[in-house]
């Protein structure tokens, strides 16, 4: 039976018809809709490789069954940056040495992202340490890590002062 | 080799800098492209069934359930598996393991694959395999270090020597006034790269393409060919980024072999990714160790001897026996030093090198019991540690190629404040009531150097090109590598393309052993300066060159130019000498490896200090490290920042080791029962506060051309060690087990 | 997963009636289809209850008490700042539970109806009375570390791994639940049950019932200024209980007048304690009162195998927990929640 999805995924709408209720929304994006920078580390929700936002908040893409989120927003790393210039995100992972192999690192991004969203960790490193947690990184780079998620949470806050002001 | 480092004039400005990741831009943005995120035309998906059982014998599946799930193309099983052209079960090549590809229905170890199905889609491939249902002829699982008899080994791990002893060991133990004599465990742990061990499988004709992470590129070309009947020529593998590795990528396994089976057998591309529980088996892990260290000193606090016997677990079909009582040897200067090293054979899959192998547990329990030592006496650990200071190699007595360790010792306790630590356990708290305890301990890692190749080319446009077939699953090779290239070259980075991760490039090496950037590194380095001597060269004896007539000598690259040194009138750029030659590029080519005299020569090892502070409720025991401090020397850093970042992994993974990692069995049936990420802890962020790392200034003219050492392993050594004695330092409980758990400091309390 | 037919009703009546025997309710799916995956559950038909309006709320009703939608996130639950407000122990245990990703999708409902972690019934090669009636309970005698001290049975050994769900049995909430008979209530209590010779059955729901809300009574906003949940595990964050407490305290000149405890990852559902904490009335607060009555809280525990260890970190635990809320809610959400490692945790 086919079931009609549509999303908007990086601001693009995508119609797919879903011939199985039990594609994830990871699979959907790595195996159906040619995103493969979401990553599968454990496919369980225990290591937060496979992170992106779904309307506009950070979830484990691993356990949500794509054909419940009919109208939904999905932004995944690839529609992250704004044309050749970084996310402020991004350019703190680098900056900061937040990756070593790299493929936690969407996820952590997605998920950094997600956490400033939410406005609860602000500048304070042990709130993002708790913050950044559901996020596995074997190579451990958490330090850098942390320090990506401190420097760009600061450098946003002062963009949105400078332009609210 | 030379005796003194002559620092290589021509060695530019790119070494040294502590410039962020080249694929830094390709990694947060989702562009780099790991194994599974290939997806040719018509790619069919693989999922394997892993066995539920440790010993025994399949006796049933049920293929036609399996095969009648919609999108299920075939299901592979021992009744229709095509034979190997290479057996399995042969070694008749270095590195080999053996392991199991569905060649007949026997099960030695839990999660081993007893079927594989191939589907259209995952979803499809993932519920046929359910379907299987695998029954079996179960014996009794043998796991755990009580899981056998020990066995005398006939070879360590990697070749190295079962026993070495090093003085009169008897003589040693006489001469003790104070001893220890203690037992020490670690469990089996597993690698759990973040990435999963993936392959895309294709073949054409008998030509094999593989897009797969792999540490060991154009070794396991030939492996492959070995193992299909193909020649090595033929398989071309693909392996741009791993999502980790950690020595599990670096070696054929099953899983990988039946996908590629696969592919061969229903004519279309194969894509298979293991599930997280699937890693817990057939991709090689951690052997668990139980290791017996006897300590002896005299009056002075002179070590007399140092005795370290070992016994680790292997699988019944194979041998990797951790090499752990190896970490007694280089390190202290005792006068009499025995390692020895015994297996126990269980129903699990062969262990493999997984970071620091040997190294990481054996360090782990010699730290712990020289504290238990300084202890005994009532002397601070780092003062022992420095009574017994090896200025030369203990044992062989071969001076080291370079040692700052105490100035490791120094920087690294002088940061961390070590000063003024209580001698006794039990004696700090913090504001909050939480016992404090400060440990630390000693890092060292061999300085390997394995063999690899490369080559450099200079092109008419003036840009370079550099190539070798290395491999980056993390480290930082796409970024350091270059760093190096780019100054065999003598040009600035961004006129530089650097090639690695494919097997159609010249052999890289192995990326493992804490060796790569030495390896690969130099490899490159002659490379270049190949490149640059030719070069040199054709300037030299053209008289329309301002170089005409210099000698080769003195002449030195910079920036794209060579110069005359001390006449800077005296130089040309690179495009046009090569204009004036013809314009063809000019190639040049490089190896590197250390040859036997050279290594014999000196002791070559990174060295490093570790200190920890611990935190511990003192009613509920739970346990976190508020304080990590490590001071390495290793020889030349080419990345500063990277360099940073390999050696906190390093030291994260120490506290995996110490407080974390242990897969638990449930000994009647040999499985494991924690085989997921909520179940194995690794560290998570919240774990990870107050980390920092020094590095101490080391030129080291004989380890290598390039004065590199490794800087991928050390980190974990020295760590672990730290954080047990400062766990003791904290509550007064002395745990011989690691993971060191809350119910272990309730039992001891 | 075992192939299942979707349905995606708007309303409650809807999903009930779209209810048959081996059809499971999905909501924020963070534990229905990882059990999915690995086989454990395996449901012909898969109700979205995702869509159905109006139980995305958190209002306060005429009566006083609390009412939280069985949709609400986790998240939103706890960051809900007129919530945490007045129920800081909630927030506190909300936080302290798995990841902030999962906290986004998982419902409070779900949360509710989150199965245990046993390994043993995770994995569906294994005999489990829980998970397939009759089959056995391969738990007992294997990996037992994390297993049940208390109220466990012959037939399984497992413990509820929810943190909310402690927090909520102390306070004593009321679920409200809708079947085909109509709407009902069950007392917290009662939600969840213990194993005894049928622990196949695990919640006080009948088939086809559907949790609507969770709802707090008046009362339970009394206690703001003395709450606490604490857990111990083996890492800072991102780990089950190895055991957990809730307490709550309501303190008047020097004295408890009313105190609420319960202990949690030690059974099969959270285990509230009324003896213990009616021996609390009356007195004021202090170690030897606060071990005393932990002691009564351990009545009648056991080890179900090498996990002997629990109870005497179960009573421990719940000596800390009232400590602390004697001590008093922090005047804002730990940076690491319900953990011992912190400015707020104070030994």
């Amino acid at each position: 039976m086919l079931s009609p999805l549509t999303l908007t995924v990086n601001g693009t709408r995508r119609d797919v018809m879903l011939d199985d209720p039990r594609v994830t929304l990871l699979d959907l994006l790595r195996e159906r809709l040619a995103l493969p920078g979401t990553k599968k580390g454990c496919d369980r929700g225990q290591c937060g490789a496979c992170t992106v936002l779904v309307d506009g908040r950070r979830i484990n893409s691993c356990l949500v069954l794509a054909i419940t989120l009919d109208g939904a927003e999905v932004t995944t790393i690839e529609g992250l940056a704004d044309g050749d210039a970084l996310h402020p995100v991004q350019a703190a992972f680098i900056e900061h040495d937040g990756f070593q192999c790299g493929y936690c690192t969407p996820g952590q991004i997605m998920s950094a992202v997600g956490l400033i969203a939410e406005g609860q960790a602000g500048d304070d490193p042990d709130r993002i340490r708790e913050g950044m947690s559901g996020n596995l990184c074997r190579c451990a780079a958490y330090h850098g890590i942390t320090q990506a998620v401190l420097d760009a949470t600061r450098r946003m806050d002062a963009d949105s002062k400078r332009t609210a002001a | 080799m030379s005796d003194t480092l002559v620092q290589p004039t021509r060695f530019g400005s790119n070494s040294g800098q502590p410039i962020t990741r080249r694929d830094g831009i390709a990694k947060v943005t989702g562009a780099a492209t790991f194994a599974a995120d290939n997806h040719p035309d018509g790619v069919l998906h693989a999922v394997f069934v892993p066995a539920t059982i440790a010993r025994g014998r399949v006796t049933h599946l049920d293929i036609a359930a399996a095969k009648a799930h919609p999108g299920v193309v075939e299901v592979i099983h021992p009744g229709n598996c095509p034979k190997l052209a290479g057996d399995p079960e042969s070694k008749n090549f270095m590195f080999a393991f053996r392991f199991d590809a569905l060649q007949n229905s026997n099960v030695r170890y839990a999660n081993q694959p007893v079927a594989l199905v191939l589907a259209e889609t995952i979803e499809a491939a993932t519920a046929g395999a359910a379907l299987l249902a695998p029954q079996y002829e179960a014996e009794p699982a043998r796991v755990g270090l009580d899981g056998g008899v020990p066995y005398p080994i006939e070879i360590g791990a990697f070749g190295s020597p079962v026993q070495v002893v090093h003085g009169d060991i008897a003589a040693g133990h006489y001469a003790a006034t104070k001893t220890v004599d203690v037992i020490y465990e670690t469990p089996e742990q597993y690698h759990n790269a973040m990435e999963t061990h993936a392959v895309v499988a294709h073949w054409d004709g008998d030509h094999l393409t593989l897009d797969m992470p792999n540490q060991a590129i154009v070794m396991s070309c030939a492996a492959y060919g070995f193992y299909f009947g193909i020649p090595a020529e033929n398989v071309l593998i693909r392996s741009p980024y791993l999502g980790g590795g950690f020595g599990s990528k670096a070696f054929v396994n099953g899983p990988q072999v039946l996908a590629i089976l696969a592919a061969r057998m229903v004519g279309r591309p194969v894509k298979m990714m293991l599930r997280r529980d699937q890693m817990f088996g057939p991709t090689g892990h951690r052997g668990a160790t139980r290791q017996r260290l006897r300590i002896g000193i005299d009056d002075a606090g002179s070590l007399t001897v140092l005795d370290h016997e070992a016994m680790a677990t292997t699988s019944t079909f194979d041998d990797f026996i951790e090499g752990a009582a190896n970490a007694s040897h280089g390190i202290y200067a005792a006068p009499a030093i025995r390692s020895t090293h015994q297996g126990v054979r269980v129903d699990i899959g062969t262990p493999g090198p997984m970071r620091g192998p040997g190294e990481a547990s054996g360090s782990a329990a010699l730290e712990c019991a020289m504290d238990e030592m300084a202890e005994q006496v009532g002397l601070d650990p780092l003062e022992f540690r420095l009574r017994n200071y090896a200025e030369t190699e203990p044992g062989t007595g071969k001076p080291y190629s370079s040692k700052a360790l105490r100035e490791c010792y120094a920087q690294g306790a002088a940061r961390f404040g070590w000063a003024g630590r209580p001698l006794a356990a039990r004696q700090m708290r913090d504001d909050n009531g939480l016992l404090v305890g400060w440990g630390m301990g000693t890092a060292l890692f061999p300085s390997p150097m394995f063999a690899a190749k490369a080559r450099a080319v200079l092109r008419a446009d003036g840009t370079g090109l550099v190539e070798t077939a290395a491999a980056d699953m993390g480290q930082g090779a796409w970024t350091v590598l270059a760093q190096i290239a780019a100054d065999s070259l003598g040009l600035p980075l961004d006129r530089l393309e650097f090639r690695a991760g494919s097997s159609d490039l010249p052999d890289g090496g192995v990326a493992g052993g804490s060796g790569h950037t030495a390896t690969a590194g130099g490899a490159l380095h002659t490379a270049g300066q190949d490149a640059i001597r030719r070069l040199t060269a054709l300037a030299v004896a053209d008289p329309a060159s301002p170089l005409f007539g210099a000698g080769n000598a003195g002449v030195f690259a910079r920036d794209g130019m060579l110069h005359v040194p001390g006449d800077e009138g005296r130089s040309e750029g690179y495009v046009d000498i090569i204009a004036r030659a013809g314009g063809a590029a000019i190639i040049g080519t490089g190896s590197a490896g250390r040859s036997a005299e050279d290594g014999e020569r000196h002791a070559m090892y990174s060295h490093g200090a570790v200190f920890a502070e611990v935190k511990i409720d003192p009613d509920l025991y739970q346990m976190r490290v508020t304080r990590l401090v490590g001071a390495f020397a290793a020889g030349r850093i080419i990345n500063p920042r990277l360099t940073e970042s390999q050696l906190m992994g390093g030291m994260i993974w120490g506290i995996s080791f110490a407080l974390h990692e242990e897969a638990r069995f449930d000994k009647r049936t040999g499985r494991i029962m924690n085989g997921d990420f909520a179940g194995y802890h690794i560290p998570v962020n919240a774990d990870v506060t107050g980390l920092e790392v020094i590095t101490v200034h080391e030129d080291d003219p004989h380890v290598n051309a390039l004065g590199i050492k490794g800087v991928g392993e050390i980190g974990i050594t020295g760590t672990v060690g730290a954080i047990g004695n400062a766990i003791w330092h904290a509550t007064g409980s002395r745990v011989r087990r690691f993971p060191i758990r809350i119910e272990d400091l309730l039992a001891l309390a | 997963m075992t192939p299942f037919e979707y349905a995606r009703p708007t309303t409650a009546a809807d999903a009930i009636a779209a209810w048959m025997p081996g059809a499971a309710y999905l909501a924020g799916g963070t534990n229905l289809v990882d059990l999915m995956k690995t086989g454990t559950a395996r449901p012909g038909k898969v109700i979205d209850i995702g869509r159905i309006g109006g139980l995305d709320r958190i209002e306060t009703l005429a009566d006083g008490s609390t009412r939280i939608g069985a949709l609400v996130r986790n998240a939103d639950l706890a960051h809900d700042a007129g919530f945490a407000e007045v129920f800081p122990m909630v927030a506190e245990a909300l936080l302290s539970g798995a990841s902030g990703q999962l906290r986004n999708a998982a419902t409070v409902g779900g949360n509710l109806m989150q199965r245990t972690r046993c390994a043993y019934f995770m994995d569906p090669h294994s005999a489990c009375n829980r998970r397939s009636s009759g089959s056995g309970c391969s738990a007992s005698g294997g990996d037992t570390g994390a297993m049940a001290i208390l109220g466990w049975s012959d037939m399984c050994i497992a413990t509820n791994p929810s943190d909310f769900c402690v927090a909520l049995a102390a306070l004593g909430a009321v679920v409200e639940v809708q079947g085909r008979g109509g709407p009902r209530e069950i007392a917290f209590a009662d939600f969840h049950h213990l194993p005894k010779d049928t622990p196949e059955n695990e919640t006080a729901l009948m088939p086809g019932e559907i949790v609507l809300a969770i709802r707090l009574p008046a009362e339970a906003a009394d206690f703001r200024k003395n709450s606490r949940y604490v857990k111990l595990r083996e890492r800072t964050s991102y780990a089950f209980a190895l055991v957990s407490a809730a307490a709550a305290l309501r303190l008047e000149g020097g004295r408890i007048i009313a105190a609420r405890l319960a202990i949690g990852a030690v059974a099969a559902k959270p285990w509230r304690v009324p003896g213990a904490e009616a021996m609390l009335i009356g007195q004021a607060p202090g170690p030897e009162l606060f071990a005393a009555a932990a002691a009564v809280a351990l009545t009648g525990a056991k080890p179900s195998g090498d996990n002997g260890h629990k109870i005497e970190l179960a009573r421990r635990i719940a000596i800390r927990a009232l400590t602390l809320a004697a001590t008093g809610t922090p005047a804002r959400m730990p940076a690491f929640p319900a953990s011992l490692f912190g400015d707020d945790a104070h030994v």
